[in-house]
């Protein structure tokens, strides 16, 4: 199959390929970019363990063709963390409050819960609820992701940190 | 200058042994992206294979073409029976005594089954392939009805063992008949019914479900065939029971297969066995001499590999007027799909379903299990349970409320007076257990407590008054479980797989600066052990919990070990490390007393350390005697600082809980509200309360997604009609409720550090609480037992049988 080139800036780094139409942009990042921190979970664009963040928006990218990621801004999980190397509030959080189990979910659900707190900087209960229900979790029932995403709120917020988890 | 002596609760903050909320050390790789897992291993030349799979629930397989197939770009070989024939792997042996065919031959027997499987460059031109091969089918009659399997009539599916009629355990008495398990005293109990003053009856399905961990089933294998040796990653809950296995299977030498278990995205149950995807890359690998991945989709994880549950149980209870229970009587149809793959102990056909007696004293009880045959996918595995815990917890639970119904108790009172009492632990029950401890009132009582019981019962009889008067379409549930688990398989007197014993073990090792290495023959999915067994470790020999890294998953580093599920890991393993470190500690011990010049038995441990009895600034830390144990032993000790323990449980533990959940159902439109979920947990010593409160939330939500909705569901010719995550109910954080936890500590007398288990607790008696809610809501109006799942939909009909809709 003829392959497209295609340019994208990836975690900062403008990276070039070649690929078949059809690779979906998951494969793209895991197998020829090597950006592992995003799942598979579904196929059927359900699970949210692909998410990653495409132009300012969350994406699952098991339903994206690469090609169509031409041009495109992403972060994924492993673009995440500081420019000074600390972990971002949301990946400290989800330490702190217990919110993860196995860790599977744990980089979609991240990447997605950034975008959630772009858009809506001091979420009540429901809004995260609401807000991250695009992303399965079989482990943690939620309450802890809840309390991980209030506790990176308040941080990235300036207001003052929640006790840890129970 | 002065260096502050830090306080002994500086020391013991510092250890951050048992009972401390420690944050997990997995998650630091995991909230970066960096886990490991199988399907992130990526080899040079590594190859893909993907399965054609069957689209028919029962038919014969009259012609497989690959002609078109091997001719797509990237494809380079489809192995079928016939291939696998060649090396004697057309079938393979189950964990329950069965055989199951890895790939069709001649026919299949459930929709979804394996036919062949594609090798490919890559994942894209496998999936090519398989679209290219070119299956020719004869339809059979489908049997999907698990009361009309052993009808005279009923459709041949066995073919292979028609004529065999005693199986892995015991006689078969029809051709779609597995077994009959049997326990307990029959004319006792036909004697206690046959003079009881109140009896009930009821069939009380649970339906089969699935486990779905996020990660569905996936390996890599390697075949070198210069060094004849075989490497296989794979999502493997226990892996050196998939070594043995390969080994048997392949003949190659055990020493020359290594297994690989990385990071794994959630078990639960699922990842226990050995299906065909293993077997055939493992074959695929050494065909061509290249790495081969396989990795399950989703609708292939739902449809082909592992139900759970799939139990009617037809339960009887019998009891005097006032209240008394006096028998037990327990039928259960077990459907096991095509092929008997339950992952159960191997003298155990319906695993530890005999604990269907509960927490109940029940002077006499008996239980018959027929498995059978039908044409769904193999499996029954033991969905976040012990071995057919949660089938019986159900059972019991269930009936329990139905016979206070009909006694006219309240369900609570009902359970308090038949309750197991503190003083007759250990508690010899009728169906053979041996409970290890309990204390079942003291729990309910503070459940009762907690969740303010008797307002609650006022506030639902105001509101069927409301309802009957028409001032309110909403009827309330109050569901209430009070379950007994058995967990930690187990003592090697009854428990084995395919006669490997159930033991389990740990090897310490302290390194000369007083920093450790334990490894394991377990295998987290998720449960953190990396942080809690630390802790344990800390704890015993007095090295922070920081200093110590707990290795698991790899068959060549490991010792010998049956692997994570059935909530054993802290029963059997936990108990391992604990007897390794108490070797350590003991050599320590002699190390102490020579460096101190005095005897043993004059020395006390002190947190991190050995101090002489009466003067305290005479002592030595573990990490000083760490380096003695190196550089100066005492004269005839031998070096080193190590200790491996294979443990072999006496007894199994038997965790319980007290469950309370409070619903709001809409008669008109079927949706229902959990107001409120309150669970009590008792798993003995707590070792790390922030990990056990994650995991009672976990197994809650499952709960919750099986008793509402979580169904594995056929149409009558056999076809899965849910089978993705579009239609197979996960719940989101906005379905999920909010849970409210609580406990108590009634160690385990027979444990070393007193655990019991956690993680699987939630499940077992979370689903007879939401099923009791529903039932519950209900049953003033009439009703006596509505089968799960309880969706909105079927709620909804269950109003409209009550006529509720005008």
């Amino acid at each position: 199959m003829a392959k497209m080139h295609v340019k994208m800036n990836v975690n900062g780094a403008e990276v070039e390929s070649l690929v078949e139409p059809r690779t979906l942009l998951i494969h793209h990042l895991r197998e020829t970019l090597n950006l592992t921190g995003p799942h598979i979970g579904c196929d059927t664009t359900h699970c949210g363990a692909c998410t990653i963040d495409m132009d300012g928006k969350s994406v699952k990218s098991c339903t994206v063709f690469a090609v169509q990621a031409d041009g495109a801004m992403i972060t994924t999980i492993e673009g995440m963390a500081n420019p000074d190397g600390t972990l971002h509030a949301l990946q400290e959080g989800f330490r702190m409050m217990h919110g993860l189990q196995c860790g599977f979910c744990t980089p979609g659900m991240i990447v997605r819960a950034h975008r959630l707190l772009k858009e809506i900087p001091n979420p009540t209960e429901d809004e995260i609820r609401f807000g991250i229900a695009g992303n399965l979790c079989r482990c943690t029932g939620y309450q802890n992701i809840v309390k991980a995403i209030q506790y990176a709120a308040a941080k990235l917020s300036g207001a003052p940190m929640q006790e840890a988890a129970e | 200058m002065n260096i502050a002596v830090p306080t002994r609760e500086q020391r013991e903050a510092k250890l951050e042994g048992m009972g401390c909320k420690r944050k997990r050390v997995e998650d630091i790789r995991f909230t970066q992206g960096k886990g490991n897992y199988v399907d992130d291993v990526k080899l040079p030349g590594m190859l893909f294979g993907d399965f054609v799979r069957s689209q028919y629930a029962h038919a014969r397989v009259k012609k497989i073409d690959d002609s078109k197939a091997l001719k797509v770009p990237g494809v380079l070989a489809v192995i079928t029976a016939e291939t696998l024939k060649t090396v004697n792997l057309a079938w393979m042996p189950t964990l329950a005594g069965d055989v199951q065919m890895v790939l069709a031959d001649g026919k299949v027997l459930f929709q979804n089954q394996e036919i062949a499987f594609v090798v490919a460059v890559d994942r894209y031109a496998a999936a090519d392939g398989v679209e290219a091969v070119e299956v020719e089918y004869e339809d059979l009659p489908v049997l999907v009805d698990a009361f009309k399997a052993l009808a005279p009539d009923a459709p041949l599916l066995r073919e292979d063992i028609k004529d065999k009629m005693t199986g892995a355990h015991g006689p078969r008495r029809h051709h779609n008949h597995i077994f009959e398990w049997s326990m307990g005293d029959k004319d006792l109990t036909d004697a206690a019914f046959a003079k009881a003053e109140v009896t009930t009856k009821d069939v009380i399905s649970y339906h089969r479900t699935h486990p779905s961990p996020l990660e569905t089933c996936q390996c890599v294998a390697s075949f070198d065939k210069i060094k004849g040796e075989l490497t296989v990653w794979g999502t493997f809950q226990a892996p050196h029971v998939i070594r043995t296995v390969a080994s048997l299977l392949s003949k190659i030498p055990e020493h020359k297969i290594h297994v690989i278990a990385p990071d794994i995205g959630g078990g639960f149950g699922n990842k226990v066995g050995a299906y065909p995807g293993y077997i055939c890359a493992i074959v695929a690998s050494i065909v061509t001499g290249k790495p081969v991945k396989w990795v399950e989709d989703r609708i292939e994880n739902l449809t082909a590999t592992s139900f759970a549950r799939d139990y009617h149980m037809t339960t009887e209870i019998a009891a005097t007027k006032d209240g008394k229970v006096t028998a037990l009587r327990v039928h259960v149809l077990a459907d096991h799909g095509a092929f008997d793959a339950c992952a159960d102990p191997s003298k155990w056909p319906a695993g530890f379903f005999n604990i269907c007696t509960g927490s109940y004293d029940f002077p006499v009880a008996h239980l018959v299990v027929d498995g059978i045959y039908t044409n769904k996918a193999p499996g029954g595995v033991a969905y976040r349970c012990s071995f057919r815990v949660t089938e019986a917890a159900y059972c019991i639970e269930r009936a329990m409320d139905i016979m206070a119904q009909k006694l006219g108790m309240d369900a609570a009172e009902f359970r308090l007076k038949n309750f197991v009492r503190r003083e007759q632990f250990p508690y010899h029950s009728a169906l053979g257990w041996e409970y290890d401890s309990g204390d079942y009132h003291t729990a309910m009582n503070k459940a009762m407590e907690a969740v303010g019981y008797k307002q609650l019962r006022a506030e639902q009889a105001e509101k069927r008054a409301a309802f009957k008067r028409g001032e309110t379409r909403e009827i309330m549930g109050i569901g209430i479980s009070f379950f007994t688990e058995i967990v930690g398989a187990g003592p090697s007197r009854n428990c084995d797989i395919l006669g490997v014993a159930m033991f389990d073990s740990c090897e310490i090792r302290v390194h000369p600066t007083g920093a450790a290495i334990a490894r394991m023959g377990t295998k987290s999915q998720g449960q953190g052990h990396e942080t809690t067994y630390a802790q344990i470790i800390a704890t015993e020999i007095g090295i922070p919990a920081d200093d110590i890294m707990v290795e698991e998953g790899n068959t060549d580093t490991a010792p010998y070990g049956l692997g994570t599920y059935g909530s054993r890991s802290t029963p059997v393993a936990g108990a391992a490390i604990a007897m390794a470190a108490r070797k350590i500690k003991a050599k320590a011990q002699m190390i102490a007393a020579y460096m101190l010049e005095v005897h043993e038995a004059d020395l006390e441990w002190d947190i991190d350390g050995f101090r002489v009895k009466g003067l305290p600034e005479k002592s030595k830390t573990m990490k000083e005697l760490a380096w003695a144990a190196y550089n100066s032993p005492p004269p005839g000790l031998e070096p080193g600082l190590e200790a491996v323990s294979y443990y072999d449980p006496p007894n199994m533990t038997y965790p319980f809980g007290a469950y309370f959940c409070v619903m709001d159902i809409d008669v008109d439109t079927g949706v229902y509200k959990i107001r409120r979920f309150y669970a009590l947990d008792d798993c003995g010593t707590r070792i790390n309360p922030m990990i056990i409160e994650g995991q009672v939330h976990g197994g809650l939500t499952e709960a919750f997604a099986i008793a509402m909705g979580q169904e594995i569901r056929y149409d009558e010719i056999g076809n899965v009609v849910n089978g993705s995550f579009m239609d197979f109910f996960i719940p989101t954080a906005v379905e999920t409720p909010k849970w409210e936890t609580d406990y108590t500590v009634t160690p385990s007398p027979h444990h070393p550090i007193g655990a019991k288990g956690v993680g699987e607790s939630p499940n077992v008696g979370g689903v007879p609480c939401f099923s009791n809610a529903v039932n519950d809501a209900f049953a003033f109006l009439g009703t006596r037992h509505i089968q799960m799942p309880h969706d909105y939909w079927r709620i909804w009909e269950v109003a409209k049988g009550l006529g509720l809709h005008g």
